[in-house]
């Protein structure tokens, strides 16, 4: 029972990711089936974010005292006090900034996806009149049979 | 060896340097110039052209890669595994080439296609579209770092579905096939996502080869390792239509616009499938106990399953594109099947049946594309008489369906053949008994539309029969090149059988980790040139 | 009083404050949380405000559709355009240390850097924009039932 507590947040993200199945499955109507996508995807980002924390870690941004270590070793000598402004830094624990980086992309995928699903679903409701799923199907019933039958 | 020299002179030398990254960025560029354009010729005529140059590009890199070996290209100067790395070797550079041919090839069929089938004013953007989806696909192709891929996969997704959805205009299905494929599409994708996450975990890297390096030392045993290997498999098998999560690929295919619908069938599936192989035996070991359950178990069983089900769908289907997109499922069948057996001559004959299904299904549907734009024909019992009102384009749609269904002296012979060779050397008697059963069905649909076209009288308007309107020769052409090569390719399978053991050699190396000079990775890369 | 006076009082103010906090993102995001996605959306959000306070025809008048458009394709060319000059000059695509060589504090990254997060400001605030033109163009036909 510890272990659920201590990994929390990948409860969370399982949590998270099967309610976001499931509405996808088991909604009728277009927009909550959107919705479910975008719980879905918020889950995923949950999981990268918690894989970038570092326990007791700085969040990833170089500290002011040691940018100006780094500036403060002369011209020709810069390329040293980088790499001592780099060593100096990493005596500091920082947490991964990588995965922030995948998740800000992958949130841009998720919201371009998002509004073109969105902008599909005003089409659709444009032409049929309806976004309930069962009563498209219904509307077409007699195509889908003309082109099924033999 | 000297023929290919010779032709490396035609090219530039900075295609062949910056070959890689130009192929994903010309593209892309030039999408956003047509997306500005109102003229729709010129939006075209820049299709034809961006087409035309990663024809040559991806040309010229195959015959690099043939005669150099691998092509390494490290985006903005970075060494993977501190930056992004594009990998051209002999498993993608032939799906390259036939991604941006069969682009090309639609490219023209699209003049006369897409004016009859999208609106005006929509035709700059519809263009626009297409380009970022053949980037996508290529970029998904070239690149060696996995959450660049997932980047490609779902730029290339997205642009589909709403190249899909303009299918509306002619059949308002369009939209709800466009919402299912969006909705099935991303759950694949974040599946992906999903696995490389996983693996990120454990390797604490992107780039393919440094992950197989890691997992080398890491081993079949860690769990996380196992999941990320389910995740990335299930995400791309929703992407390459393997059974049962093929669903969105009948109604994408049927209601899209003709033009895009060749394409897609064409090259879709065939990225998705280049992406299983490179991960499932460049990055994963496949001597690994959990990789070689999977393929023998998990990818050949499921692709029998779609082999036998789509197959018996195809049969029952009245819409002709809804014959084919089953079909696709099938074969897509057929080379999972071929991947699954994981030996030298099963992975040959499922690269093979790659390229020669691209082939085939790109003609086919160009033909029903061409049967819609003379006739309106969607539908197999209104293609009766076809035979003598389109010849030209039925004859070509016979050629590609005999070589669907594997007639001696066709493509699909050939890589059925490879199949049934290494069924037969794997001791799979049952997979050979598939393969004939649903060659048998392949006849039957393939059969029911023939006949029709054949044997069936010329339907009558008022009294008189149909007059003889042949499709425009801006169909004829790429339809003809596609079936011809079929038949070629089938006659002389000589160049695309050594492209598909030079695919199935670089598999059975096993994980590749080699990275050129990527030992020396300190941060004094910064401002050192 | 208009009822919606506090609204747009409040909004005329916190607007162009938007605007700049927008554009504070955009160029901190070397020193830290910020860059071209992020203040793009920031940005476009000050016009969305903007839009829905004083309606979309007002909003429409001052931020124009083809500029939208124009926007879109601007960004992405700013992008494309720094990978293809970093070809032109000899290095591999968008390998910015090609822009200043000779320098010892990688001149070239920042510069490389701000010409493709201005890119993506341009691109990101377009779309968003669109986006929100395009669906609240779209004349709602609710029926009676519905309301």
């Amino acid at each position: 029972m510890s272990e659920l507590f201590e990994h929390f947040n990948f409860a969370v993200v399982i949590v998270l990711m099967m309610v976001g199945l499931y509405v996808v499955f088991a909604s009728n109507n277009m927009i909550k089936k959107l919705v479910g996508l975008s719980v879905f995807q918020t889950s995923v980002f949950l999981l990268y974010i918690s894989m970038s924390n570092v326990d007791g870690g700085q969040p990833p941004i170089i500290a002011e005292e040691d940018l100006h270590v780094a500036e403060g070793g002369g011209h020709d000598v810069v390329a040293d006090g980088v790499a001592e402004g780099a060593h100096q830094a990493a005596e500091v624990l920082y947490s991964n900034p990588l995965p922030h980086v995948l998740i800000l992309t992958a949130i841009v995928v998720g919201v371009a996806t998002l509004a073109i699903g969105l902008a599909l679903v005003v089409r659709i409701r444009e032409v049929y009149g309806t976004i309930e799923e069962d009563e498209i199907d219904a509307l077409d019933y007699e195509i889908n049979l003309e082109g099924a039958a033999e | 060896m000297q023929f290919m020299s010779l032709i490396m002179t035609v090219f530039p030398e900075w295609i062949l340097t910056h070959g890689a990254a130009s192929v994903v960025v010309v593209p892309l560029m030039f999408a956003v110039l047509t997306a500005l354009n109102p003229n729709a010729k010129i939006a075209w005529a820049t299709v034809l052209a961006v087409t035309a140059l990663c024809v040559f590009t991806s040309l010229g890199l195959l015959l690099q890669v043939a005669s150099h070996g691998p092509i390494h290209y490290n985006m903005g100067g970075w060494v993977p595994p501190l930056g992004i790395g594009y990998y051209v070797d002999g498993l993608n550079a032939p799906i390259l080439l036939l991604i941006s041919v069969v682009a090309f090839l639609c490219t023209i069929y699209a003049l006369p296609s897409v004016a009859a089938e999208v609106e005006p004013k929509k035709k700059g953007p519809f263009y626009a579209a297409f380009l970022i989806s053949f980037a996508g696909l290529l970029g998904m192709v070239v690149t060696a770092d996995a959450f660049n891929v997932f980047v490609f996969l779902e730029v290339s997704s997205i642009s589909t579905y709403v190249l899909v959805g303009m299918g509306a205009s002619r059949d308002r299905r369009a939209l709800t096939s466009s919402f299912n494929y969006l909705i099935m599409g991303s759950i694949g994708a974040t599946f992906f996502v999903v696995g490389i996450g996983f693996l990120y975990m454990q390797t604490g890297t992107l780039n393919m080869m440094d992950i197989a390096r890691v997992l080398q030392d890491i081993g079949p045993n860690d769990r996380v390792v196992q999941l990320a290997f389910a995740f990335i498999v299930i995400g791309l098998g929703l992407k390459l239509a393997m059974f049962p999560l093929h669903m969105w690929l009948p109604g994408a295919y049927a209601y899209a616009p003709s033009f895009f619908t060749a394409f897609l069938a064409a090259t879709a599936t065939k990225a998705a499938l280049y992406l299983l192989l490179r991960f499932t035996f460049t990055v994963f070991d496949p001597s690994w106990d959990f990789v070689t359950t999977a393929l023998m178990i998990l990818l050949a069983g499921l692709g029998i399953l779609g082999m036998l089900a789509a197959s018996l769908q195809a049969i029952f289907q009245n819409d002709l594109r809804r014959v084919l997109a089953y079909s696709s499922v099938a074969q897509v069948g057929y080379m999972l099947l071929g991947i699954g057996m994981a030996t030298t001559l099963g992975l040959t004959a499922g690269y093979l049946h790659m390229i020669n299904h691209a082939m085939m299904k790109g003609a086919l549907f160009i033909a029903a594309g061409a049967f819609w734009y003379r006739f309106g024909i969607t539908q197999v019992c209104d293609m009766r008489g076809l035979g003598k009102t389109m010849p030209w384009t039925m004859a070509g749609f016979t050629l590609a369906g005999i070589s669907l269904i594997g007639v001696p002296g066709t493509a699909g012979f050939v890589s059925k053949l490879t199949l049934v060779r290494a069924a037969a050397e794997n001791g799979w008697w049952w997979a050979i008994g598939v393969i004939v059963v649903t060659s048998i069905l392949a006849i039957v649909y393939i059969g029911r539309i023939i006949e029709q076209a054949y044997f069936q009288p010329v339907p009558e308007i008022d009294g008189k029969p149909v007059v003889r309107n042949e499709a425009p020769y801006t169909m004829l052409i790429p339809l003809w090149i596609m079936a011809l090569s079929a038949l070629a390719f089938g006659i002389n399978a000589e160049w695309t059988t050594s492209l598909a053991e030079a695919a199935a050699h670089v598999l059975d190396a096993g994980p590749n980790t080699i990275i050129p000079g990527a030992h020396d990775v300190v941060p004094s890369v910064i401002g050192g040139h | 009083m208009s009822p919606h006076v506090i609204l747009r009082v409040v909004s005329k103010l916190l607007i162009p404050l938007i605007a700049l906090f927008a554009l504070y993102v955009q160029f901190h995001g070397d020193f830290g949380p910020g860059g071209g996605f992020q203040a793009g959306v920031i940005f476009a959000s000050a016009i969305i405000l903007y839009a829905l306070i004083f309606g979309l025809d007002e909003a429409k008048r001052a931020v124009p559709p083809s500029w939208v458009r124009l926007g879109m394709t601007l960004g992405v060319l700013i992008y494309g355009g720094t990978g293809v000059a970093t070809w032109a000059l000899g290095g591999e695509f968008l390998n910015y240390t090609v822009f200043a060589p000779e320098s010892t504090h990688a001149a070239g990254q920042h510069w490389g850097i701000f010409a493709v997060e201005l890119g993506v400001l341009f691109t990101v605030t377009s779309a968003m924009v669109a986006i929100f033109y395009a669906f609240g163009s779209r004349a709602p036909e609710l029926t009676d039932e519905d309301w």
